[in-house]
């Protein structure tokens, strides 16, 4: 059995949404740990020096062409396996089955995965573009990021798309967080259970650190 | 329960041959006991077409009484009708109403080309189950109880899998059309046991590898499958058929 033969086949497909859904998790952890500095309420001091350690350090850019990598991935494979799987059936149901054996948020895993690529686009316009082309792509000069959050999430319609880009992440994981893990092969009933437990905690306290953000500039709860 | 009539108004898929364009024709059956089964009002049906000069409808049916895996209706939104773990001809009238209005369709995959009518091509289990879904030694008589020693768990978990009857309507229950929760029913039910031991990686990488090639869609562990299950089939069967794949694959020395 080559490798292509076993990351080509309908399970080892899934391996790789797994993998990199995981991947990305991980990465969610850290971007929100490090932007939760902005509620040290210190005018971004400590959340600047988190920003300038992320941005102006090989370290962890050589590892954000990692993440970009996975990221391309992970969209790449998921709408690939979408469409290979709408197409087994050509003939649909005239009564469809529903919510009555499975949740509309497990089922709409593209559709999900869609609106947060949308709301990725309008994040990496915000923040990432504007920085990196400061840099000179390279290790330039940082845009002071504080200041930006603050005129970006001033304005109305940018904080509620990043709040349903929140939502449609929290529903995204509700769903491929225990699922990647059911991939991996855990059918132990403890750990699954606890997995369970972890995954819908997870999606519903990361997505909510990061709904705040916007939420906390365009409220003034910070100074 | 009481028994009552009931008159009933029926939509279902007609549909010349594989390579015809169905549709839905309606149909009204009359005077329909509540202590029918399902099968018994599509008899009645079938007699009364046969009456009118008009060709009877076509489905699979076997043993009638749930274990044979034959049956196959879509009824108004759900593989075997609206009861949990039950089966086409194990649904009694009882679950309608006088006057009621019920969908029948065939199971709808490309991997299951409707046959005629309300009949799908299921050889495609056979032919997961052939390329590994056994043991090859010959294994002779039946030997002693205890002969071999097995984990009381593991034997209850072999054979809660091993009741799947192949009825596939996980496949017709899932978006995906995967038909995972069958194989993996019938990884596990000869993974978990001493011998079905020695072939357990052949076993696993070929029917997955068959699976494919039959065009079944892959799994996004949604769940629908397990619900609609007649024998209710575990989930935690595809986990396990996930790992079975993996350590099969990656220590696989081709």
């Amino acid at each position: 059995m080559t490798w292509k033969q076993v990351f080509t086949s309908s399970i080892g497909k899934k391996l790789v949404m797994g993998f990199t859904g995981l991947f990305l998790i991980l990465f969610l952890i850290i971007h929100a740990g490090l932007n939760a500095c902005i509620w040290a309420n210190d005018n971004g001091k400590m959340f600047l020096e988190g920003a300038h350690f992320m941005g102006g350090n090989w370290v962890p850019r050589i590892l954000e062409i990692g993440l970009f990598a996975g990221l391309i991935l992970h969209i790449v494979q998921g709408y690939l396996l979408t469409v290979q799987n709408k197409s087994k059936r050509s003939v649909g149901y005239a009564v469809d089955y529903g919510n009555q054996g499975s949740k509309w948020y497990s089922r709409s895993m593209g559709l999900l995965g869609t609106l947060v690529l949308l709301f990725l686009i309008l994040h990496l316009a915000n923040f990432w573009v504007p920085n990196r082309s400061n840099q000179g792509w390279l290790l330039g000069e940082e845009i002071n990021l504080y200041e930006k959050m603050k005129t970006e999430f001033s304005v109305l319609w940018v904080v509620i798309a990043y709040v349903l880009g929140c939502i449609a992440l929290g529903y995204h994981l509700a769903h491929g967080f225990k699922s990647a893990f059911r991939t991996y092969g855990v059918h132990n009933k403890r750990y699954f259970s606890m997995i369970k437990g972890i995954g819908y905690s997870f999606a519903v306290i990361v997505p909510l650190i990061f709904a705040l953000m916007p939420l906390s500039f365009y409220f003034g709860w910070i100074e | 329960m009481e028994h009552y009539s009931m008159n009933l108004n029926l939509k279902v898929w007609r549909q010349k041959d594989t390579n015809a364009k169905g549709a839905f024709k309606m149909y009204r059956v009359e005077n329909i006991s509540s202590e029918m089964s399902f099968l018994e009002m599509f008899d009645v049906l079938n007699e009364q077409l046969v009456q009118t000069g008009e060709e009877p409808i076509v489905f699979d049916h076997d043993c009638r009484e749930g274990i044979c895996g034959a049956c196959s209706m879509y009824i108004n939104g759900k593989p075997h009708g609206p009861w949990q773990a039950n089966t086409t001809c194990q649904l009694h009238m009882r679950a309608f109403q006088d006057g009621d209005t019920i969908v029948v369709e065939p199971w709808r995959a490309d991997a299951f080309p409707v046959i005629k009518d309300l009949m799908v091509d299921r050889t495609a289990f056979d032919r997961i189950i052939q390329a590994g879904g056994y043991i090859s030694v010959n294994t002779g008589n039946a030997v002693d109880g205890n002969a071999i020693p097995i984990p009381k768990d593991d034997a209850d978990a072999s054979f809660a899998a091993a009741m799947c009857i192949g009825c596939g309507a996980c496949v017709a229950a899932c978006k995906n059309s995967s038909a995972m929760l069958f194989v993996s029913a019938k990884v596990s039910h000869l993974a978990l046991l001493p011998q079905g031991d020695p072939e357990r990686s052949s076993r696993v990488l070929n029917m997955v590898a068959q699976m494919d090639k039959e065009g079944f869609g892959s799994c996004t562990n949604t769940g629908a499958c397990e619900a609609t299950c007649p024998k209710e089939i575990s989930l935690d069967n595809i986990a396990r058929l996930n790992q079975e794949y993996l350590l099969a694959s990656l220590t696989s020395n081709k």
